[in-house]
């Protein structure tokens, strides 16, 4: 077998055998899998509270006579504020609120209660409004006061300059996709190469280095150990692929009416993969460059901040990205090699990249992928063997220049 | 053909030439001594022989060609700092480095019992090499080193962190390598291994090379014009004697420039002096060496 593919084979098998792998792989989907199975359960274990609580009001307008019981909630009248506010001192009733003379003109009403809280809460507020309706709206049909409780059921399109429906429809999926997968595919980025990082370093200090290199060429290593541990990120982000779609059948038949159906599009996943492999390369290279001129591991991970860091940027633009993808700063990220699969896959959620645009992120990132590759390959023969010492950055220019 | 020629290596890193217009051939199946102080070039002449760094000019050839893909299959190489992946098996280890090695699993696997068995080390094959000891790992390598036959081997400081018993064990492997024809070569600073195993060998003292030849002629190029007798007569009075010193149980004869042993021996026998033994006094490696180094010194 060829040597290169031994070393791709050695180190797939090697990391996707790994304890810290299998776990990080399976934690996203089984812990999501837990979320929306809590989110199912929970809800059934609370048990509704079977006594009415009693909320008392005092109208002052003249034409809230109907009374409601809805929502385990008796709404009970007084005649003042005075008995009202002794009800509730006494404990009869856990709130009252009031109506005040001008109400229909400004629309307020005063509400009292024993305990402070941050807002009225979600059932106070319906039954409240309820009761307001009922009564404002007393003589028309039911029909016509159910629907003024519920005057909006929004479904909105977005259509193509054809015509036909769009596909990307944006909304909540819109949003909540392209901030999932940007951060998984971060994450899968950053596992893979930094296993080829402290890879290199446990080689270094194990000295093993020195005999894979009688056996095979700095290039066969570097280019075994990229593609080996890209392979196992790549498992490891399909299973992330495969299972969010799953999950997000099930979220989307549970919450279904809240968020809309979560759909992956197709062209988001193309898109996903094909920068998750480029992002993979570039951060694999750079992190061997790293990898090679750092004496441990733990120096090398420190180093490699340098690099890491600017990966995430495009999260905190992530507002800027959304809303104003036209933006030369937008733009510019798109281009940049160190931010671009973060801020493709953001924008790829939201709205169409123009074609050229993708062409061109995908180009300057396979030009600095072969660049670096090259330049780490000459870090290779000179630094691997160089154990103790790190070189300053004046050493490293000039080994470009003489390796 | 030679197993390796070195024609003018040069190294040089900044402005300290490691390795300096060093020049030699390694005739095959022999034992090739590359030996020096510390520091004075061997492992970097060994790294460009392995292609690991590339020389500045100079040439080399390894059976005859350039090191290729092919060739680095035909050699072993024993680093110096040398280790393995701590969390792997014994026999997961072996098969991994033969198979960077072109040889296949099923070979591998057999080879390393077999090579396991001879070093009493078959049942450690399931162990992680982190749980064998630092003299066992050392013989795992050397398994590693030769499991794939190769017509060359090299080994870089082999007996360095061994104990006697497996100091002597290395030493018989590398004796039979060399009785089915491989061609070895080792670099040490201890002499005495050089002259116990090598057929010829390369002295190099910061980056030079200083002796090179035969180990006998190396020996008797710098040898005391002085013989060694073990006798009981009187040795007074003999013409062209300067000097007599006790040494190991004999008496050490310094000769004048215009005396040869022949002459002393026929003077001795003259004056009817019964001699037990009498030999050309010849310096150990270990006196030749701190002699060059000592006046590179200078």
């Amino acid at each position: 077998m060829n040597k290169t593919l031994l070393l791709i084979k050695h180190e797939f098998v090697n990391t996707v055998r790994r304890k810290a792998f299998v776990i990080l792989t399976l934690a996203f989907p089984v812990i999501a899998l837990l979320g929306l199975l809590a989110a199912q359960v929970i809800p059934g274990m609370i048990t509704p509270t079977t006594t009415i609580e009693k909320v008392g009001y005092v109208d002052k307008v003249g034409i809230f006579t109907q009374g409601l019981t809805e929502y385990k909630t008796e709404l009970v009248p007084y005649a003042g504020e005075d008995v009202a506010k002794t009800a509730l001192t006494d404990k009869k009733i856990k709130e009252y609120f009031v109506i005040g003379p001008d109400y229909l003109s400004t629309g307020l009403v005063q509400r009292y209660t024993l305990t402070s809280e941050i807002a009225p809460s979600s059932t106070v507020q319906t039954v409240i409004k309820d009761f307001l309706l009922n009564n404002l709206l007393k003589g028309n049909s039911e029909e016509v006061i159910a629907r003024a409780k519920s005057p909006l059921n929004i479904d909105s399109t977005t259509l193509t300059a054809a015509g036909t429906p769009a596909a990307r429809q944006g909304g909540f999926s819109a949003l909540i996709l392209p901030y999932i997968f940007s951060i998984l595919l971060m994450m899968a980025i950053f596992t893979s190469s930094g296993y080829l990082l402290q890879g290199l370093g446990e080689e270094k200090e194990n000295r093993v280095m020195e005999i894979l290199l009688s056996s095979i060429s700095p290039r066969q290593l570097l280019a075994g150990k990229v593609l080996g541990l890209g392979a196992a990120g790549l498992v490891q982000i399909v299973v992330w692929l495969i299972s969010a779609n799953f999950l997000m059948k099930i979220a989307s038949s549970t919450w279904g009416n809240v968020i809309g159906s979560l759909q992956v599009p197709p062209e988001f996943l193309i898109l996903g993969v094909i920068y998750f492999i480029l992002g993979y390369l570039l951060m694999a290279v750079l992190m061997a460059g790293v990898g090679s001129i750092s004496p441990t591991a733990r120096e090398g991970q420190q180093m490699s901040a340098i690099f890491t860091l600017p990966v995430v940027i495009p999260i905190y633009f992530m507002g800027l990205i959304m809303e104003h993808p036209e933006n030369v700063a937008v733009k510019i990220l798109t281009f940049f090699p160190i931010t671009a699969p973060i801020t493709v896959i953001v924008r790829s959620g939201l709205s169409e990249i123009p074609l050229w645009e993708l062409l061109v992120s995908i180009s300057i990132l396979i030009l600095s992928i072969w660049g670096l590759f090259i330049l780490t390959t000459k870090l290779f023969r000179t630094y691997l063997l160089m154990y103790g010492k790190r070189p300053d950055l004046r050493e490293i220019i000039r080994s470009f220049k003489e390796a | 053909m030679f197993a390796i020629e070195v024609k003018q290596i040069l190294k040089a890193y900044g402005n300290r030439a490691a390795v300096n217009n060093v020049s030699f051939d390694v005739n095959q199946g022999e034992i090739f001594g590359l030996i020096g102080p510390n520091g004075a070039g061997k492992t970097t002449t060994i790294r460009m022989m392995m292609d690991i760094i590339k020389p500045d000019s100079g040439e080399i050839k390894v059976m005859g060609e350039k090191l290729n893909d092919g060739s680095k299959n035909k050699i072993g190489y024993l680093p110096e700092e040398r280790g393995l992946y701590k969390k792997m098996s014994v026999m997961d280890t072996i098969i991994y480095f033969a198979s960077l090695k072109g040889v296949d699993k099923v070979t591998a696997r057999k080879r390393g019992e077999e090579m396991l068995k001879r070093a009493d080390l078959l049942p450690h094959q399931n162990k992680r090499i982190e749980e064998l000891s630092r003299g066992m790992g050392q013989i795992i390598q050397v398994i590693i080193t030769t499991i794939h036959e190769p017509d060359l081997i090299i080994l870089d400081e082999p007996f360095s962190g061994l104990d006697p018993v497996n100091t002597q064990l290395l030493k018989d492997m590398i004796r039979e390598l060399k009785n089915r024809g491989k061609t070895i070569i080792m670099s040490t600073h201890l002499m005495n291994d050089i002259e116990e195993l090598c057929d010829r060998l390369l002295m190099i003292n910061k980056g030079r090379a200083v002796l090179y030849g035969s180990v006998a002629e190396v020996k008797s190029k710098y040898r005391n014009n002085a013989v060694l007798i073990e006798t009981k007569g009187d040795l007074t009075g003999i013409e062209g004697v300067t000097g007599i010193t006790p040494h190991n149980g004999a008496l050490e004869l310094k000769l004048d420039a215009n005396t040869t042993p022949q002459m002393v021996l026929e003077r001795l026998v003259k004056k009817g002096i019964v001699i037990n033994r009498f030999e050309l006094s010849m310096p150990s490696l270990t006196e030749i060496f701190i002699k060059v180094v000592g006046d590179e010194h200078e």
